[in-house]
């Protein structure tokens, strides 16, 4: 962890204009919870279905994919990653202090309005915002991890990460159960569904893998992830744009 | 040198090259120069290796379904198609919000970024030209995308030797369908992509545009519908580009509707007409109004 790597990763995310993506995903998402108070009342119901699909399923891969392949693929990008490169630093330090700033971001921006939205929405019944919340803490950290290596290893990040979250867990996902089987989201929402407790099935919360599964492919998914981001670090090619 | 030819008498010297005097060809054939490179820009044609393959990959991922149900539907001696021509188009939106995502940056992106656009507007070619021949590029990527699945699906359908008129009908409807379509996605996919000279941030912000629409108007048509506002619920369907499509099309074709409520009667046809035309001359208006800020040195 250095701290001048990670200033410097942390104003390139906030201190430019994605900062206004990073805002407005969060502010629609309270200004849902809110609306869905006022109309509907306090209900867990609702605030499940809101929180899966709108903050599980949207707000934390679309912001860890912001976050992730920001945190390095610009650097990348323009070629100006050589200049941090030439440093005398670990490779892996970089690689942590880029992870690092982007779960910061994560946190802020995806974490802390789940909570919010939740307690908004159900109140502290059921444990339903500390259960999403966690579930979406854990889902960013391991998004982060996946989307910070796609960054080093292809141009194409963003898109790839994309037709991961969106037609590989979303659409594919849908269809083919064997494939949720291999989702972060689902992992997330295994530790999710242990802490609401009884009354998950009831709130639709289900997730497709066990609780035990679900931790460890998240723990291995993100010190592996970090690990091989670190070691191609060591030996990074950069290309011109084609 | 040649320092002697007095004060004042500024001349560019003949120093010999031969002189062009062939044609001159002008702003249209600029535009349509324009319009072709970026439209074979749009699948990587042109362009490397690597750039050609998610454009093709995704028109592979939109034509693969409607190759199997036409095999299918052939081999079996179906009546008709498994899934109408409009519902395909909707039943695969996600594929072609993704191409839009991946494409609209990269047609607009590069020349902001690498200052090319001073190059372009240094010729006749005007400011509007510039957006008239990327908007056209983008919808017609985007029309080709959906087109030729429409046609497998219609080339299947005859094949297997279903009746003619029902599927030619089921087939323009489609087409039209994809004409609207990539009308409505391309100008909101070039607006946002032209803000930014950064292409992955610009296929994540098209794509969170799109994706947030979608949910938003979803949650809201889901949440009035609870409350008994069935009409409300269908109107919120507006906030969606996608689902604005379906509703034209539900109105004008005759189309299924994938949505939870159809506009309803003339009244809500009328209205999602209108703002349908109102978002594809909006945001035309606004890429013009970009590139006219746009650094002409």
């Amino acid at each position: 962890m250095n701290a001048t790597v990670a200033g410097l990763t942390w104003h390139s995310l906030v201190g430019r204009r994605r900062a206004v993506l990073l805002f407005v995903l969060p502010a629609v998402l309270l200004a849902l919870a809110l609306l869905v108070r006022l109309v509907s009342g306090q209900s867990a119901g609702a605030a499940a279905d809101l929180l899966g699909s709108f903050s599980l399923g949207f707000l934390i891969p679309l912001l860890c994919l912001i976050a992730g392949t920001g945190a390095i693929g610009p650097e990348i990008d323009d070629g100006s990653i050589v200049y941090l490169l030439a440093k005398p630093l670990n490779r892996y330090v970089i690689a942590v202090s880029k992870w690092v700033v982007a779960l910061g971001v994560i946190v802020i921006f995806g974490v802390l309005p789940t909570l919010a939205a939740g307690f908004i929405m159900a109140g502290s019944d059921s444990n339903l915002a500390t259960g999403y919340a966690a579930g979406a803490l854990l889902a960013g950290i391991a998004y982060a991890t996946v989307f910070l290596l796609l960054a080093v290893l292809t141009r194409n990040a963003v898109v790839i990460g994309l037709l991961y979250a969106l037609v590989w867990e979303a659409a594919i996902g849908g269809y083919v159960p064997g494939a949720q089987a291999l989702s972060i989201q689902q992992w997330a929402l295994a530790v999710t569904q242990k802490m609401v407790g009884d009354q998950a099935s009831g709130l639709g919360i289900e997730s497709a893998v066990g609780l035990g599964a679900g931790v460890t492919l998240l723990v291995v998914v993100t010190v592996a992830g970090l690990a091989y981001t670190g070691y191609r670090l060591r030996s990074i090619r950069i290309n011109g744009d084609e | 040198m040649s320092s002697d030819s007095g004060a004042g008498s500024g001349v560019i010297h003949d120093i010999g090259f031969r002189h062009y005097e062939g044609p001159r060809l002008g702003r249209g054939y600029l535009i349509r120069s324009l319009y072709a490179d970026s439209l074979r820009g749009c699948y990587g044609l042109g362009r490397s290796t690597k750039s050609k393959i998610m454009p093709f990959l995704l028109l592979l991922v939109m034509t693969a379904p409607a190759v199997i149900m036409a095999v299918v539907a052939g081999v079996l001696g179906l009546d008709e198609l498994p899934l109408d021509y409009v519902s395909y188009i909707f039943a695969l939106s996600s594929a072609i919000t993704i191409f839009l995502a991946a494409q609209a940056p990269a047609t607009v992106s590069r020349d902001l970024r690498f200052r090319t656009m001073p190059l372009y507007l240094s010729r006749p070619l005007t400011r509007n030209d510039y957006v008239l021949a990327k908007y056209g590029a983008m919808s017609t990527a985007l029309f080709i995308l959906i087109a030729v699945p429409q046609t497998a699906l219609f080339i299947g359908a005859l094949l297997a030797k279903m009746e003619f008129w029902p599927n030619a009908k089921g087939w323009a409807a489609g087409l039209l369908g994809a004409f609207l379509l990539s009308l409505v996605l391309s100008g909101i996919g070039l607006l946002i992509a032209s803000i930014t000279p950064r292409r992955g941030f610009g296929v994540a912000a098209v794509i969170t545009v799109l994706l947030l629409l979608t949910l938003v108007s979803g949650v809201l048509s889901a949440l009035s519908y609870e409350n008994d506002q069935a009409a409300l619920s269908a109107y919120f369907a507006l906030l969606n580009p996608v689902s604005l499509v379906q509703g034209v099309l539900v109105w004008t074709v005759n189309a299924e509707s994938t949505y939870p409520e159809p506009p309803p009667g003339t009244l809500g046809g009328l209205v999602f007409t209108a703002v349908m035309l109102l978002v594809i001359a909006g945001s035309y208006a606004l890429l013009a109004a970009r590139y006219r800020k746009v650094s002409a040195s």
